[in-house]
Formats: C-alpha cells, sequence, structure tokens
C-alpha cells in the first residue's frame, strides 16, 4: 500500500504539514500554559532561578576558562536576585546567552530572566518586560591606539565598524554614522577578533563592555566618549509582573544597604 | 500562520543576501570545479610528488570543518597582511572545500573508464595529458555528473557559512532582520525558502542529468 508513488509523496506532504502546523500550534499552547501559573511561583517551586547572562564579557558576565565558573557584574547582581527572592545566593542557575539568543531563550522557557547587558528599549518592550534599571552605560568607539579615528565623526565613507547582532549599537550606529559600513558578528569575542585582525577600523558597543575589552588587550583604547545613554535592565517574559516586582524589589534592597556600590566597586573600576 | 508582513517589509535585505548568495555559489561552483580537476589529475599521476599533493590536499581539506577554512582566510590571513572581506574569504573557503570533495568524484570516475583506454591512447601517440584531455576526461565526465550535482547542492547549501563572517549572504542578513526584528520562526522559514529557490532546480536539474545519461549507456 505505501510503496505507489502516491501514497510516498502524499506521506511527506502530510508529514510536512503537521510539522509546521504543530509548531504554529505550540506558540499556542504555551501562552495558555503560562498563566496558570505565573513565572515568580514557578521559580519558588523549583526552588532555582534560571538566569541567562553573557559567558564572553570581561567584567559583566565571563567564563573563567581555568576554574569553569562564569563571573562579573551581571553574575554577583544575580546572586543577590536569588539571595533575595530564594534566601540563598546559590540558588541560580546560569546559562550562556548572547545578545541573538537571549529573547529567544527566554520566550522559550530555557531561562527565567535575563541579566545580560541588555539594554532597555522601546523595541524590546514589545517583546519583553523590564525591570528598573540596575546600570547605566552608554555607547563608545573602540580603536586601536594611534587610529585616526577620534570619534563618531571621525566614521566616514568607507569606514568599518564592527558590531553584534541584535545589539542595540549595531542599530545606533547606522543612526549615528549613516555613511560607515557597518559589519556584525555573532558575539563580542569574534567582533573583537575581526577588529585585531583588521577586518574593521573600530568596534562599537556600551562602553562598559569596551572597558572590558580594552582591559585585555592594551593596544585597543575608546575614544569619542559615550554617544548614547544605555540603561541596563533586567528582562523576563512578557507578563510576568510578580516576578519584575520581586526582582525591583531586591534592586531596591540591595542599593539602599550598599550591596550595589560594593559590587559595581569591584568589577566597574575605570569610572 | 506565517508572518508575511516581516518578509515583505524587509524583502531588499532578503534579495540583497540572496543576490550574494547566488553570486558566491556560482564563482565558487567554477572555482571548485576548476580545482577538482586539476587535483583529481595530480591524485592519479604517475609523478609520485603531485600524487602526494593531490592526496593531502584531499584528506585534509575534506576532513576539516568548512568554518575553520572560511575563518583561515578571513582572521588568519590578516596576519600575513592579506585582508579579504567576508564575502571574497568565504567564497574563496567554499571553493577550495568543495573543490576536495569533487577532485574525489572526478577521480573515481577516471579511475573507472577501462584501463585500455589510456593504453591505446597512448600508443596512437598522444601524451599522458592529451590523452587525459581528450579520451580519459570526456568519458569520465559521464560518471561523475550526478555525484558532482550533488555537491553543487551541498556548496549552495554551505554557502551560509559566509553569515558566520560577515559575508552579506542570505544567512547574514537573515541574522540581521532575526535580530532587528526579534522575530526568530517566520525570519528564517523565510531564508529557507530563498534556498529552496536555488537547490530545488538544482536538485531536479541533477536527477534529469542522471536519467538522461543512464539513457545513454
Amino acid at each position: 500500500m505505501f510503496k505507489s508513488k502516491t501514497s510516498k509523496i502524499a506521506g511527506i506532504l502530510l508529514l510536512s504539514a503537521s510539522m509546521l502546523l504543530s509548531a504554529c500550534g505550540k506558540g499556542g499552547e504555551k501562552e495558555t500554559a503560562g498563566t496558570a501559573k505565573n513565572a515568580l511561583e514557578q521559580i519558588k517551586a523549583k526552588d532555582k532561578i534560571v538566569i541567562g547572562v553573557k559567558y564572553d564579557t570581561r567584567l559583566f558576565g565571563l567564563k573563567n576558562p581555568s576554574t569553569g565558573k562564569v563571573e562579573g557584574f551581571d553574575i554577583d547582581i544575580s546572586g543577590e536576585l536569588a539571595k533575595d527572592i530564594l534566601g540563598d545566593e546559590k540558588k541560580v542557575e546560569f546559562k550562556e546567552v548572547t545578545s541573538k539568543t537571549r529573547i529567544p531563550m527566554l520566550n522559550n522557557g530555557d531561562i527565567d530572566a535575563i541579566v545580560a547587558t541588555m539594554t532597555i528599549s522601546e523595541e524590546r518592550k514589545k517583546e519583553v518586560d523590564f525591570s528598573d534599571v540596575y546600570f547605566d552605560a552608554g555607547q563608545s568607539l573602540l580603536v586601536k591606539k594611534g587610529s585616526p579615528i577620534k570619534g563618531l565623526e571621525d566614521l566616514k565613507k568607507g569606514t568599518k565598524v564592527l558590531a553584534v547582532k541584535g545589539s542595540t549599537s549595531a542599530i545606533n550606529i547606522r543612526e549615528k554614522a549613516p555613511d560607515s559600513t557597518v559589519l556584525e558578528f555573532e558575539n563580542y569575542t569574534e567582533a573583537f577578533t575581526a577588529l585585531k585582525s583588521g577586518q574593521g577600523d573600530a568596534l562599537t558597543t556600551d562602553d562598559s563592555i569596551l572597558y572590558g575589552m580594552a582591559d585585555q588587550d592594551s593596544n585597543y583604547e575608546l575614544v569619542g566618549g559615550t554617544f548614547t545613554e544605555e540603561p541596563y535592565g533586567i528582562a523576563v517574559k512578557k507578563g510576568n509582573k510578580e516576578l519584575v516586582d520581586a526582582i525591583n524589589s531586591a534592586l531596591k534592597k540591595m542599593k539602599d544597604n550598599g550591596k550595589y556600590d560594593e559590587i559595581h566597586k569591584k568589577w566597574i573600576k575605570s569610572h | 500562520m506565517l508572518d508575511f508582513s516581516i518578509l515583505i517589509n524587509n524583502l531588499d535585505t532578503y534579495l540583497e543576501g540572496f543576490k550574494n548568495t547566488v553570486l558566491a555559489s556560482i564563482i565558487a561552483l567554477i572555482g571548485s570545479f576548476i580545482i577538482g580537476v586539476i587535483v583529481a589529475v595530480m591524485r592519479i599521476s604517475p609523478i609520485k610528488p603531485l600524487n602526494w599533493i593531490g592526496s593531502a590536499y584531499v584528506e585534509f581539506i575534506r576532513n576539516i570543518p568548512l568554518l575553520i577554512i572560511a575563518f583561515f582566510f578571513y582572521i588568519g590571513l590578516p596576519a600575513i597582511g592579506v585582508t579579504l572581506s567576508g564575502f571574497v574569504a568565504g567564497t574563496i573557503a567554499l571553493a577550495i572545500y568543495t573543490a576536495s570533495f569533487i577532485a574525489e568524484a572526478i577521480r573515481a570516475g577516471i579511475q573507472s573508464v577501462p584501463k585500455g583506454q589510456m593504453e591505446a591512447a597512448r600508443s596512437s601517440g598522444l601524451t599522458y595529458l592529451q590523452a587525459m584531455r581528450i579520451i580519459i576526461l570526456p568519458q569520465a565526465i559521464k560518471i561523475v555528473i550526478p555525484p558532482i550535482g550533488n555537491q553543487f547542492i551541498n556548496l549552495v547549501k554551505n554557502s551560509a557559512i559566509l553569515g558566520m563572517i560577515a559575508g552579506l549572504d542570505l544567512m547574514y542578513f537573515g541574522d540581521l532582520v532575526s535580530s532587528h526584528t526579534l522575530v526568530t520562526f517566520d525570519v528564517y522559514i523565510f531564508v529557507a525558502m530563498f534556498y529552496l529557490v536555488l537547490t530545488i532546480p538544482l536538485s531536479l536539474g541533477v536527477g534529469y542529468l542522471e536519467k538522461r545519461l543512464a539513457r545513454s549507456h
């Protein structure tokens, strides 16, 4: 029965159609299941909070190759969140995210929150909910020492500016230096590698992240100061007001009891 | 279902990437064929050093990831002063990688031509290279066309690595559209559809060629 050609074709079409439909249906299912138990309750039920952090960003979220543990400002802040919400700063599980994967992973349920140098923007507010601002950064430029580029004005036609896919920096730089050529890479490591190998004249992202790179390779320096305001926020899946409130409450507590300043001083020495 | 407004609003971007993917595929296709023929002839040459170089090429290139070859040309070469754009570096990598598979397919094809052919050609006064060009290769071509056709389809799909080195291809622009619209599923379904526009006709073409060649035997 299944050997005839028409049956085979029909079988393949049916399989493809059902796969496509089930993928469409899946989106709807997840929404209704989510409202049954909100995100904060789910976190308390499993007694841990899963947080998406960067693994490649010095000073904020960097995996230490010798210890295998991820360290940075965002990591310490996450620990304090777990301490306030679940009573123990160790009740946090970290998962690696990049600017490209963080929102899909949040919406997938892979992570409960994003603490990964993520700028609050109107565009993103349509997709996720943000906490209060937990860090004030600003976009800047990283160049090789001795480069003729001293600031935004020097990004002319033919200048190659490197950025990371999915970052607000990539969108901003196209507006602020419309004549320059913008090339985007998978993550900061690859973008910096491209800069170091001469595939670009400048790298642009938040000054906080650039300080980490300059810290790593003294041949590179920041120029031109900051030309945007990048308020970092903690993102959670849309519709979870309870979790946002819990996080905001934890942030306020940290700022009031001096823990926030302690973490800030530990990592951000350049300011 | 699918949000087609994403496709329509970003059509320019998708098409720019599509154009570069087609360009990279065609250039790499021609390049890999030329390199493939040369390497194949080297592999079966009676001159031992050439033999060795050909085999080394195939064994090494075939067995490392295409992405590594691409990174070598994009990130590695600048260390010796040669800076290629993502598009150029990726296309060269694609050609070199695919050539190793094509060389193997051609070699297998040449070696399946009866030995008597070469003996007859040489005894009628042709040099080794003339015999290859006039007698052996034309016969080998018939046998190798289906596997080479498949390698070309793989080449079109493999061209997606250009997306990892800012090669301005379909995959690269797909990544950009996805990161700027914050949508993943729909964006990449459209990317896949553009690849299918290239691979399905190629696939049908290969199938047609296979049937025609089967008949002429």
